[in-house]
């Protein structure tokens, strides 16, 4: 039998005490236990990067990693940027650059963007490219995701 | 030219804030609950096999387990189908492809329902197999995928799969052929074999045409089951309460056809079934009709009160859903010295898998289309839709056109090379003109593949020499693929729309039209608000619900915009009249004296003389009593003057438009660098040139070109499910790739509206399907251009590319 874990982490600036059983991933944890369904299921084997979230400020695809091991980090889905109404700068960009369009893989994408200007805030298009490669999207082509990021990138260049 | 205020502006997406906010709801992310159960299904691991025994006892028998149904069950339903009644929802007597549902278990939790599943006992007797569409058409000399019963089996009596019913005098719109199956008339099976449609066209004389031929080329090309790859998987909720109403919750592009289908095959009438589309997670295709929807509905009826939850994973989904069927096609096409098309003759073999929800509708499109954008005047076509034991075909994006340009756009520049003529200019001899005649013998109108030929041809410098390869080992090619497509739909695929108006003035649009990520719901907005002459932001376009949205025959064919487009233009006209009716009496003016502009009616000879439309909205109160009423505007749509095509001749009959309100042309450019070594490909850069008629939004038209394009990019050079006797080898992300950013190459995008679409919404066309359409022959032509090689099966991979290589090498040409 299973042992269940208790574990607290920070999920968009607000503490979570959890008790979890410890085959359960992040995201099911986070779709399932706290209701915040941003994160998406696509492939659940780390391929799709639907399920993007941001873990201590770094992406990761939280349908590979176990929630027990999440004890004690800053955990930030799509519901947690923005705030008081408003959107983020790179939600904005994905709005204004029609950088959507079913929208599924759209918060993954979003908090990729925020991951790599975080990192690197002067991304080469290429660069942009290769750190989005791992997030799939059927719809768009692309295209309008590297302008979005981009166009954020530049004007916080000013 | 008119100035609209919305129409053509580049209006933001009106769900683009739920959507980056992860505000928007998916299938998979509406929660019920305690009372939800888990489902997952036992499916069949043989391609084809018949079914022995099913015991399900130690499943039931399991702690946890609430039901199991099979196809034994009287829940489980009766045949079904769109165009051909051909399928349960729970195989019954036996499986026809790897991954059919055999058994759905309804579990508290996932974890139990998979062990339940290991708890069933099936026992199957394995049955020869049809893998080949070629050999599977054979007569009498293969496999039957559907045995043929007797007419007087009871399962099929009285099964239909059209409801339409033909008005007086007219016969019967249906008939019954092939395994007892139920199918649309325009469907023509052959009875005793596994061909569920014979699509035949015969225009002009094909013997006298060949004999005109100075250059005559006979090729075969390959097209391989590919796979939509939504990024959402699948899915769906059904709750059947205890009074019996059942409510479906799914990722659906055809809420009204999901109702229709499962009312006829678990006959339960269809006020009693409400089919509510989500945001829909991608669909291209793969999520019209019913997939995954039919497989709760016999679990939710055996448990009433739970919500009988099913997700598919991304290997189900790979599958079991939809894929795009495969493709054998004979093309033998003769040419004049003049360089003029004089004849083809084209056999068209559809791997269309084990059932055939849309695959003989595609076959049919396939079959009328088969001309190309061209104007040929001997035809001879022979399409046919083969049952084979692989996964069930079905549409995605370009409806079949994508399959048969693979293989004409080929055919044209082999034949270019022959003659010795530049392929753009061998294309602009053959082009559909006005008034050319179409493979079904109408003339044809707004044919403007010849502007988007010239468009592309300035754009991507075709006159000019092509960049220096990058590298002594690389070499660079360029290539041109043009295509057209018309919205494949029975004559009477209709729209309706409800305008509703709030207390404040804003509005809710009411259509059953599915925003799969087209942009539809924004579309139609604008529609309504330009007509309106109402702020866009005043507008808010409902997700489908069936109980309350008005009937939509499906989002498919690229029509929404056009179609639904057209519903919305009428229920704003309707809401418009309605409003300037109490708006001139409140202002005291004529009726024919008033307008309305940002939200005001107002009188044309003082436009201050204005009362806004939210105080009229509702009627308007005055000292001598109330003006008007709650405004609520009304449209429907359906295509005038479509007429359906002879049996034997594919000639239209009926002396109508034939098959197609209108077709979008299109043309692309691709060039690429070769790497030698790798035998990689590498696209630099597509031109691609539309004729829209009308751009209703001109940021999410070229979106829908660049997206696409990469479709088409992806599907040329990476995309295959690879099937070993029926058995999917590469059915996840890691084995079967499609693109990503990194792939993408410069995308110049032209959009012309040179003919705007005399019953389109403002002039609009469809425009989202054709533009995945020629990537791939584009990119194949550029190959020959840039090594002299030529891949006729898809995907171009770079083992292809250096085995045709060495090929050419050892052949010292």
């Amino acid at each position: 039998m299973m042992t269940s874990k208790a574990i607290t982490m920070k999920v968009n600036g607000r503490d979570e005490r959890l008790t979890v059983d410890p085959n359960r991933t992040l995201l099911s944890v986070l779709r399932e236990d706290l209701e915040l369904t941003g994160a998406k299921p696509g492939c659940e084997a780390g391929e799709c990067g639907a399920c993007t979230v941001l873990v201590d400020g770094r992406p990761v695809n939280s349908c590979m990693i176990l929630a027990v091991e999440m004890d004690g980090t800053d955990i930030l889905t799509i519901e947690g940027l923005g705030g008081e109404g408003a959107l983020d700068e790179m939600q904005q960009a994905f709005v204004d650059h029609f950088a959507l369009q079913c929208g599924y893989c759209t918060p993954g994408m979003i908090l990729m963007g925020k991951a790599l200007l975080a990192e690197n805030p002067c991304p080469s298009e290429d660069e942009v490219k290769e750190f989005i490669s791992g997030n799939l999207c059927r719809c768009t082509g692309y295209e309008n995701i590297v302008r979005a990021i981009l166009a954020v990138a530049a004007r916080n260049r000013g | 030219m008119k100035e609209y205020s919305v129409i053509g502006h580049s209006v933001k997406r009106i769900d683009a804030r739920e959507k980056v906010t992860g505000a928007a709801k998916f299938v998979d992310d509406l929660q019920f609950g305690r009372r939800t159960l888990q489902v997952k299904i036992l499916r069949s691991p043989h391609p084809h096999a018949r079914i022995l025994s099913i015991d399900t006892t130690g499943a039931l028998n399991l702690p946890g387990v609430k039901a199991v149904v099979t196809g034994r069950d009287k829940e489980a339903g009766g045949k079904m189908g769109l165009y051909l009644a051909d399928r349960e929802v729970y195989a019954g007597d036996r499986v026809r492809f790897v991954g059919e549902p055999v058994a759905g278990v309804a579990a508290e939790t996932l974890q139990i329902a998979e062990e339940a599943l290991k708890l069933i006992r099936v026992e199957y007797d394995a049955l020869p197999g049809v893998f080949d569409p070629v050999a599977g058409a054979r007569i009498n000399n293969a496999p039957l995928v559907h045995e043929q019963p007797s007419p007087t089996d009871l399962w099929w009596q009285g099964m239909h799969c059209l409801t339409t019913k033909p008005s007086a005098g007219e016969g019967t719109l249906l008939h019954d052929y092939l395994s007892g199956y139920t199918c649309a008339p325009f469907i023509h099976p052959v009875p005793g074999t596994n061909i569920s449609n014979h699509f035949k066209l015969r225009k002009g004389d094909i013997a006298s045409g060949f004999a005109e031929a100075a250059v005559i080329e006979e090729n075969i090309f390959y097209v391989p089951h590919i796979q939509h790859c939504q990024i959402e998987n699948h899915g769906a909720i059904a709750l059947y309460d205890q009074a019996g109403n059942l409510t479906l919750w799914a990722s659906s592009q055809s809420p009204n056809a999901v109702r229709k289908i499962l009312s006829e095959g678990f006959n339960i009438p269809m006020t009693r079934i409400r089919v509510i589309s989500s945001y829909v997670g991608g669909g291209f295709g793969g999520k019209a009709g019913v997939t995954t929807e039919g497989l709760v509905v016999p679990l939710a009826m055996k448990l009433p009160g739970y919500h009988i939850k099913l997700a598919l994973t991304r290997e189900e989904t790979f599958q079991t859903t939809f894929v795009r069927q495969g493709l054998v096609a004979k093309l033998k096409t003769g040419v004049n010295k003049e360089g003029r098309i004089v004849a083809t003759e084209v056999e068209l073999f559809w791997d269309a898998g084990a059932y055939t929800e849309y695959g003989v509708n595609m076959t049919r499109s396939g079959g009328y289309c088969a001309s190309g954008p061209y104007l040929i005047p001997h035809m001879k076509v022979d399409s046919y839709c083969v049952y084979t034991n692989h996964p069930v075909g079905g549409p995605m994006r370009g409806f079949a056109m994508p399959e048969i340009h693979w293989a004409i756009e080929q055919q044209m520049d082999i034949l270019a090379e022959k003659l010795g003529i530049d392929p753009l200019e061998f294309r602009l001899i053959n082009a559909l003109r006005e008034g050319s005649l179409s493979s079904y013998g109408v003339p044809m109108h707004g044919a403007t593949l010849v502007d988007t030929i010239k468009a592309a041809r300035e754009k991507c410098g075709w006159d000019e020499p092509k960049p220096a390869p990058s590298a002594p080992h690389k070499a660079v090619g360029r290539g041109i693929a043009c295509m057209f497509k018309a919205p494949s739909m029975p004559p009477n695929a209709q729209s309706s729309a409800v305008l509703k108006f709030n207390e404040d003035g804003t509005v809710n649009l009411l259509t059953t039209a599915s925003d799969i990520g087209q942009g539809a719901m924004t579309a139609l907005a604008q529609i309504a608000a330009e007509e309106l002459g109402i702020p866009i932001e005043w507008i808010k376009t409902n997700l489908p619900d069936t109980d309350y949205t008005p009937y939509e025959w499906q989002t498919v064919a690229s029509r929404i915009s056009y179609s639904a487009g057209n519903a919305v233009l009428r229920a704003a006209r309707d809401a418009k009249d309605q409003l300037e009716d109490v708006g001139a009496k409140v202002l005291g003016v004529q009726r024919e004296e008033v307008a309305i502009a940002e939200g005001f009616v107002y009188a044309l000879n003082n436009h201050s003389h204005r009362i806004a439309v939210r105080d009229i909205a509702m009627g308007f109160l005055t000292e001598k009593g109330a003006i008007g009423a709650p405004v609520i505007g009304r449209g429907q749509f359906v295509p005038e003057g479509l007429t359906g095509l002879d049996k034997d001749t594919g000639q239209e009959v009926g002396g109508g438009k034939g098959p197609a309100p209108f077709y979008t042309y299109g043309t692309q450019v691709a060039d690429i660098e070769v790497d030698t070594l790798t035998g990689e490909i590498v696209v630099k850069r597509i031109t691609a040139a539309y004729e829209v008629g009308k751009v209703i939004n001109r940021e999410m038209c070229a979106a829908q070109v660049q997206g696409g394009i990469i479709q088409g990019l992806s599907s040329a050079l990476f995309e295959q499910l690879i099937l070993e006797n029926g058995k999917p080898l590469n059915n996840d992300f890691v084995d079967y790739k499609i693109a990503t950013a990194s792939d993408i190459p410069v995308m110049d995008i032209i959009l012309l509206e040179t003919s705007p679409q005399p019953d389109g919404p403002f002039g609009a066309k469809g425009v989202a399907e054709p533009t995945m359409v020629p990537t791939a022959p584009a990119i194949a032509n550029a190959l020959y251009d840039a090594l002299g090689i030529r891949i006729k099966d898809l995907p171009m991979t770079a083992e292809k590319v250096l085995a045709a290589l060495k090929e050419k090498e050892a052949l010292g040409c």
